[in-house]
């Protein structure tokens, strides 16, 4: 299931600007890898040209080569909705469709993907929400609107839609960082048992989830104020917070900086 | 900045020893209510110089000193500043009322005197300057049917306009558009009958109806309300779907579901019912309409359930015919046309915001 992202050279730009430069990457499947660094240092930015997200904002584009098991995703014959349909994403801030029930923003993404029969979204919905820890909470309520549950659920909800259609990887930025803390524990319990089957890329702010999840992480970082980002330190993550090869990680993770 | 915040500081406001205030007992503002009415009433018709309702507005302006010094030596300033204003907040709300009220009271009193059934009908086919009879079936058909072919033509093409600007659009050409859609905003109905007039009426509808010949129809109108219609639709469709956060879309893309269908399923949906209130509001715009219908569909007092040959009248020409018709029963026929019309775009406006709202789920 789960699968190998590699990244060479990954530069992206919004417009003129650049905002990463030469990011190279192995992800290893099966694996949480945690993104940490400051603010503005474009670890949301990669997060994002991995599954090709970045491009729609405007005027947004990116350069090198992102492949997932060999095959490249920038190239020319690819679809970008079976890029994204094998990379899935969640979201800083939870976004349930507010038109739609719970159930039917579980099986969104199958049903607007051409899944018409019920049996079988019905099936998927209980196993999706069942995978993100949800189920319990709402399986007397699945009629009711995805926009009535708490964060902390709407979040899990919308994890469970993430891993409805069943992708290979799965992106998180900063998925816990409008959470509560018993909200992100739950999260963070989900992430050990996705781990399974998903290959998880998470981006944090919070450098204990980092340490708590993770199996590897990358830390990013930028000279100043308007200079791309660029991939400073990438190991295991139990060197990285214990003894990091490079001054800036450790200044950054010492709380000297950033 | 930085000397402003210390002196602040250093000399905090006095506190005030308890939280509880002298405050004006509850009787006393209608009190002071009335008693302003009944010395307006002394002056005005003492002087002789008005009637009741300059006995209102001198009350009011008594009311309004009246409360404030009155709160003024009880409760202090602030107070007194606080109730005068809200006495002026409510009275502007009033004032605002007050049109709307007295049209809606004027439609009632003079239009329900007509409010029959030979009125809903029967048409003016042969009703003549005696008769008391005669009703506005025939504008009643001709409105329904020019406006329905106009929403038709517009909804469609308004909606699918605004998606372009707001999903597709990029650069000079999605700017013209949204440009020539604000000019077109500002197009005078008149303006717009004549060009349907000079282009449909007569230079393409020889080739079209059966005589050769050019001619009026309702097709025509139902084209010239479009024309006035469409940029309604396009700017409130477009603003709704504006609002529609883009957190959304991501969600939808970041599911692998393809632009288009984000659009339809997702976009569209949570913007509904503000495109909706916004198409109402054009055909509510369009059904008011009087100049286009009477340059391009000519009227007629017949029935004509054909939209594509002879005249057509509708209802707010109706009201325009009558109300200046000689015949003494004509007037009630106006009142009763113009209640008709309220009523009509009303019920398909509730009937409108009913419909999205059951596509919502219940919160």
């Amino acid at each position: 299931m789960a699968k190998r992202i590699d990244a060479t050279n990954v530069t992206a730009y919004y417009g003129a600007f650049k905002a990463i430069e030469n990011i190279n990457i192995t992800v290893e499947p099966k694996t949480v890898t945690a993104l940490i660094g400051p603010s503005g240092c474009g670890k949301s930015t990669f997060l994002r040209s991995i599954n090709r997200m970045h491009e729609v904002l405007p005027a947004a584009r990116v350069e090198g080569s992102l492949t997932i098991d060999g095959q490249d995703i920038y190239d020319r014959d690819v679809d970008v909705t079976a890029v994204r349909r094998m990379i899935g994403m969640v979201f800083q801030r939870p976004n349930p469709f507010p038109t739609m029930s719970i159930y039917e923003n579980v099986v969104a993404g199958l049903r607007l993907n051409g899944v018409r029969k019920k049996s079988l979204l019905d099936e998927a919905a209980e196993k999706a929400l069942r995978s993100a820890n949800l189920w319990d909470e709402v399986k007397d309520r699945l009629g009711k609107p995805g926009a009535g549950l708490s964060g902390g659920q709407q979040q899990r909800l919308c994890i469970a839609r993430t891993i409805a259609v069943e992708p290979q990887v799965v992106l998180m930025d900063e998925p816990c960082s409008a959470l509560d803390p018993i909200s992100t524990l739950a999260i963070e319990d989900l992430m050990f048992q996705l781990k399974d089957k998903f290959t998880i890329i998470i981006v944090t702010h919070n450098m204990q989830q980092a340490a708590r999840v993770s199996d590897r992480t990358a830390f990013f970082s930028i000279e100043k104020t308007g200079d791309p980002g660029r991939l400073i330190e990438y190991d295991n993550t139990q060197r990285i917070f214990s003894n990091p090869s490079q001054k800036k990680t450790e200044d950054y993770i010492t709380g000297r900086f950033g | 900045m930085t000397t402003t915040l210390t002196s602040h500081r250093s000399r905090p406001p006095a506190q005030p020893p308890t939280l509880r205030a002298r405050r004006l007992p509850k009787w006393l503002p209608p009190a002071i209510a009335l008693g302003a009415l009944l010395v307006a009433a002394a002056i005005v018709y003492g002087a002789g110089i008005g009637g009741p309702v300059l006995v209102v507005v001198v009350g009011a302006l008594l009311y309004l000193a009246g409360l404030f010094a009155a709160a003024h030596a009880v409760e202090g300033r602030r107070s007194a500043r606080n109730r005068t204003w809200s006495a002026l907040i409510h009275s502007a709300f009033v004032l605002a009322v007050l049109p709307l009220a007295s049209v809606v009271w004027t439609l009632f009193s003079k239009g329900l005197g007509r409010f029959d059934a030979n009125f809903f009908l029967t048409s003016m086919n042969n009703i003549g300057a005696r008769d008391p009879e005669g009703g506005a079936y025939h504008a009643i058909i001709g409105t329904l049917i020019q406006v329905g072919i106009a929403a038709l033509i517009t909804i469609p093409i308004g909606i699918l306009c605004a998606i372009y600007i707001v999903e597709y659009g990029r650069g000079r050409f999605a700017f013209a558009i949204r440009f020539f859609v604000d000019v077109m905003t500002g197009i005078p109905s008149i303006v717009s009958g004549l060009f349907v007039l000079a282009f449909w009426v007569l230079v393409v509808s020889p080739y079209f109806s059966s005589t050769g010949r050019p001619g009026f129809s309702g097709f025509a109108a139902a084209l010239a309300l479009s024309v006035l219609m469409l940029p309604t639709v396009v700017r409130s469709t477009e603003e709704m779907l504006r609002l529609v956060p883009a957190p959304l879309r991501e969600g939808a893309y970041a599911l692998g579901v393809p632009k288009w269908k984000t659009i339809l399923r997702v976009v569209l949906p949570t913007a509904l019912p503000g495109i909706v209130t916004g198409v109402m509001l054009s055909i509510a715009r369009a059904a008011g309409e009087t100049a286009p219908v009477l340059l391009v569909a000519g009227g007629g007092a017949a029935i004509n359930f054909n939209p594509f040959e002879n005249n057509q009248s509708s209802l707010a020409l109706f009201v325009y015919q009558q109300a200046g018709d000689a015949s003494r029963y004509a007037p009630a026929r106006a009142w009763t046309a113009a209640l008709t019309l309220v009523a009509l775009v009303l019920v398909l406006t509730i009937a409108a915001k009913l419909l999205a709202r059951r596509n919502r789920l219940g919160r």
